[in-house]
């Protein structure tokens, strides 16, 4: 087997160094009638298989999918299609990045340690905010964790959560929530981003939990929210799905946020089907202690030298054990590394042209999915990503175009099934990817498939 | 793993005698690498983007005024930053990382290959279904292949991470006590157990009870008796245990833990010593989280992302959370929706999406490689290894288990023969790292004093892991003849000496900001 480096004659040496008579020997403590035979197949699985086999197989696999990059593409919804440039995929290859641990010993990890330290100071400058940490699975969880955060903060378990938060980041607090035992208040899906949030907070409110741009594209201005939230004495939790809107749109630390968490994917990351992806945390700095994740601090070495340490551990579960903040272990560690070098590529000026460009190719295409016959365009604010209503059930027009070849957002059935009535609505994003040609043969396709 | 509790380092002098000061601060191939704040430039950019002349602006009243002062770097100048930060980490490319609990292993490129194939790295979760049946596809043969190692016969597969499947696993264990109308309130955890586990147990709100580990290192099937009651929900059990060692009394345990009407949840972390050798299902487990990013050698990319899919038996089974894939009338489907018909009794949602997809088609990619035999191979190598590496060892290390058993994946070792040396265990460690390796992982589990953890995995060759116990055991005798300045001033050719962990925690600086480094320049 080409990953196993002992030979047979290894294999005899070092049993008879162990003393041991064979291999079975040492696994004596296996209880009888719980051990596997000897044969080759163990486990009725496959045998093994040669790299050619294997890359043939998988290929074969892989070309049963529609690849983004292959179509026009219009799919979003937590989840971006952008060009994500060769030195990236490059760099996060390199062996020591790659197949490196957890820094635990920094003095043989600062590589792995600058660039965390590098990445939660670009997340910082990027949210508005004072703190971040070095990373979460994805934006649903750290969302999650958000919450978790809000009640050991104010003492409170109730989370108000805005119908314009995607429903999959919902079903995850109401999730953690049900098992944590504490309470979830859900307003109903808010399509064109108006709802009165504001009177649902009381003086039992730990959170309110407001995505921008929402999941139906629309954005809002967190700053009346934040200033009930503050008045209640309850925290106000800022969800960005859309992390390349920070380029264009007022930050939510500016707006008042006291927690914002974010889906990072877009930059560096690529789409991989939902996974995996990082997570984007970040906060006042008096909250600090109470945040969840790994953390990267500068200290220095005996010669005054400066290097980078994982830091406040003190807070995590295999110091404080059932006294921890949070149960995480891991955090996204190559993914982040991805994020930090696609966002250093693009700098200042890209990241905010990145941005404007975004949203221009989403108002060109707004323009031209309005110019069909019955479709109407919701979203009155938008960044990158709106919502449209066509004369026939969205899920049915999605799936008509995607025989056309053009894959053309999700329908809003996907993704609350039992409100009847967004069953005609479909959520379309629109990046730098896309081109005129795109637009055309969306509009053109969109008219034959409403004909 | 690593336990560092008590235990910063304090900050040594660097440099070997003689040595001559470089006016750059470079050491040859060792090269001094600043932040990007304080290279880059908010003019500069390595993207270049054709943006219209005017670009059409309808964000009105919440369009961003202020700058956000993030640096850019050109192409080669990005280049050049990260390959010089990548020079200052060890690697498993770079030779043995012998992180007991860790599983390092070796990354086979072609996982990384597959990965990048436009249909499953291009392609986004919400696409309507018929355009990813393959992807669907992937992820069922990968659950029939996890299921199938481990004889039990259903698997969440969206956890992210090995705790994020173990509170995954913990929630199905609680909707299932929930759906029997007694929520119970105590979860049974081994002094040995991972960190994760007492925190996952009392997040879901139950008290944590402690059962000590038998003199041997293993848990007392009659400690374990002596604790339940109909009050229990589970016990965490880590099988092999972190100490390096097969429960041998595991069914026994099971059986206790059933006959009260409780749960079993093993901790998986460890399945790289047994797949193909014994099946977890046959030992009694009632759910187990798989680390894919240990056992089945998807990239540990510095600390994640992982991937931690849950393997459940008949009595959890339907309490899988969302989502999971289906075979329906037109191929593959997803159930999404606790609305569905499909959705069961399933929990809830752990995730946004279907959970780490990358991490399935490199494990897939890696399973197939070896298949059934070669997995098993791969297993018993791995223990092979270990068991070697105590052979070499044991009349030198110490052991804290007065047994000849033989042990698992790992070998642990305590800190006795180091005793009246001057030496600690951190101390050995980094004059390990001097000595060009990783160390292995320090004091964890806690049930020993400074333990020593090694886990070679099947990935070393015999000449490996001669050349690795000649040197610990060349560091043992230094260690005893009194050459404590080796360790105590370790490591010394490293990009940094030992750093200040205290201050770094005292006064926490946790991301640049413009005014110190204005400060600095002044100093």
């Amino acid at each position: 087997m080409r990953y196993l480096p002992l030979t047979e004659a290894d294999r005899k040496a070092m049993l008879k160094r162990i003393g041991a008579k064979d291999i079975d020997a040492l696994f004596v403590d296996v209880p009888p009638e719980a051990r596997l035979d000897s044969s080759d197949r163990p486990v009725d699985l496959p045998r093994r298989r040669s790299e050619l086999e294997v890359e043939r197989t998988l290929t074969r696999m892989a070309g049963r999918n529609v690849s983004a990059g292959a179509v026009p593409f219009f799919v979003g919804a937590g989840a971006y299609k952008h060009h994500v440039p060769a030195t990236v995929d490059h760099l996060i290859q390199r062996s020591e990045f790659l197949t490196a641990y957890t820094p635990y010993q920094p003095e043989v990890s600062q590589g792995t340690l600058q660039y965390l330290f590098e990445f939660q100071t670009q997340v910082a400058l990027l949210t508005g905010m004072e703190v971040a940490n070095a990373s979460m699975y994805d934006g649903s969880t750290g969302c999650g964790e958000a919450v978790l955060m809000a009640e050991r903060v104010t003492k409170r378990r109730k989370a108000v959560l805005s119908g314009g938060l995607h429903p999959q980041y919902r079903a995850v607090v109401e999730n953690l929530s049900h098992f944590g035992g504490s309470t979830v208040h859900a307003l109903p899906p808010a399509i064109n981003g108006e709802e009165d949030i504001v009177s649902a907070i009381d003086s039992e409110t730990a959170c309110v939990v407001v995505q921008t741009p929402n999941v139906y594209g629309s954005l809002t201005d967190l700053e009346p929210i934040a200033r009930a939230a503050h008045e209640n004495g309850a925290l106000l939790i800022a969800v960005v799905t859309e992390v390349v809107s920070l380029g264009a749109v007022r930050s939510p630390g500016e707006m008042g946020a006291d927690i914002v968490v974010a889906e990072g994917q877009s930059l560096g990351v690529g789409l991989s089907f939902g996974g995996p992806y990082v997570g984007l945390f970040a906060t006042r700095e008096k909250f600090l202690r109470q945040m969840p994740g790994r953390l990267a601090g500068e200290t220095v070495d005996g010669e005054g030298k400066r290097g980078y340490v994982l830091t406040l551990s003190t807070r995590e579960q295999h110091i404080r054990r059932e006294r921890a903040t949070s149960n995480i272990c891991t955090n996204s560690g190559l993914c982040c590394l991805a994020f930090t070098i696609h966002l250093s590529l693009l700098g200042e000026k890209g990241f905010r042209d990145l941005a404007r460009l975004n949203h221009h190719n989403a108002c060109l295409l707004a323009d031209r999915l309005s110019g069909v016959k019955g479709v109407e365009v919701l979203t009155p604010a938008f960044f990158n990503e709106f919502t449209i209503r066509t004369p026939k059930p969205g899920a049915e027009v999605v799936e008509a175009l995607a025989e056309k070849g053009i894959l053309g957002g999700v329908p809003v059935s996907r993704l609350e099934p039992t409100a009847d009535a967004f069953g005609d609505l479909i959520v379309v994003a629109s990046t730098e990817v896309n081109t005129d040609e795109d637009r055309d043969a969306y509009q053109t396709a969109l008219k034959e498939v409403l004909a | 793993m690593m336990n560092r509790e008590g235990r910063a380092t304090a900050p040594t002098a660097q440099g070997s005698e003689g040595a001559v000061a470089t006016f750059t601060g470079n050491r040859g191939l060792d090269i001094e690498e600043p932040l990007i704040f304080e290279v880059g430039s908010g003019e500069v950019t390595g993207v270049d983007i054709d943006l219209p002349e005017a670009p059409e602006n309808r964000l009105g009243a919440l369009a961003r005024k202020q700058g956000i002062g993030l640096p850019g770097l050109s192409e080669p100048e990005a280049m050049r930053h990260y390959v010089r930060l990548s020079r200052k980490n060890y690697a498993i490319d770079l030779g043995i990382y012998p992180l007991g609990s860790c599983t390092m292993k070796h990354n086979p490129r072609l996982n990384e290959k597959a990965v990048r194939l436009a249909g499953f790295g291009d392609i986004h979760p919400l696409q309507p279904e018929s355009t990813v049946q393959g992807a669907l596809e992937l992820i069922d043969t990968l659950a029939h292949w996890l299921k199938t190692l481990t004889g039990l016969p259903a698997v969440a597969m969206s956890p992210k991470a090995g705790a994020h499947g173990e509170l995954c696993g913990m929630m199905a264990i609680r909707a299932a006590l929930e759906a029997r109308g007694e929520p119970r309130s105590i979860v049974l955890v081994p002094e040995s157990a991972h960190g994760t586990n007492p925190a996952t147990a009392a997040y879901l709100g139950y008290k944590v009870v402690s059962v000590p580990a038998r003199e041997d290192g293993t848990v007392d099937p009659e400690a374990v008796k002596e604790r339940l009651s109909e009050d229990v929900a589970a016990i965490m059990l880590t099988n092999p245990n972190t100490c390096g060692l097969f429960e041998p009394d595991v069914r026994a345990i099971a059986e206790a833990v059933h006959e009260v009407g409780a749960y079993f949840y093993c901790d998986g972390a460890n399945f790289n010593a047994i797949m193909g050798r014994t099946r977890p299902g046959d030992l009694g487990v009632d759910a187990m989280h798989i680390n894919l990013h240990k056992t089945f050698s998807t990239p540990h990319g510095g600390g994640g992302p992982g991937a931690g899919p849950v393997v459940l038996s008949e009595a959890l089974a339907p309490f899988a959370p969302l989502p999971f894939v289906v075979h329906g009338a037109d191929g593959f489907r997803l159930v999404e929706s606790l609305d569905d018909d499909a959705a069961g009794e399933a929990f809830g949602r752990m995730t946004a999406f279907h959970g780490q997809m990358g991490m399935f088609v490199r494990a897939l990619a890696y399973m197939m490689s070896h298949g059934a035999d070669g997995l098993r191979q791969a297993a018993e190598d791995a223990v092979l290894n270990a068991n070697y590496v105590r052979a070499c060892l044991k009349d030198t290390f110490s052991l804290p288990y007065n047994h000849d058993r033989p042990c698992m994946h790992e070998v642990l070792f305590d800190d006795s023969f180091l005793k009246g040396t001057g030496v600690s265990t951190l101390d050995f460690a980094k004059a390990m790292i001097d000595e060009g390796f990783h160390p292995m992982t320090v004091y964890f589990p806690l049930v020993v004093h400074g333990a020593m953890l090694i886990e070679p995995t099947e990935s070393e060759s015999k000449a490996s892991l001669d050349q690795f116990v000649a040197t610990l055991r060349r560091l043992a005798d230094a260690a005893r003849e009194g050459d404590t300045e080796r360790f105590t001033g370790a490591p010394r050719y490293t990009p940094v000496g030992r750093l200040d962990e205290t201050r770094a925690a005292r006064h926490p600086i946790l991301r640049w900001t413009p005014e110190q480094n204005a400060s600095q320049a002044a100093e």
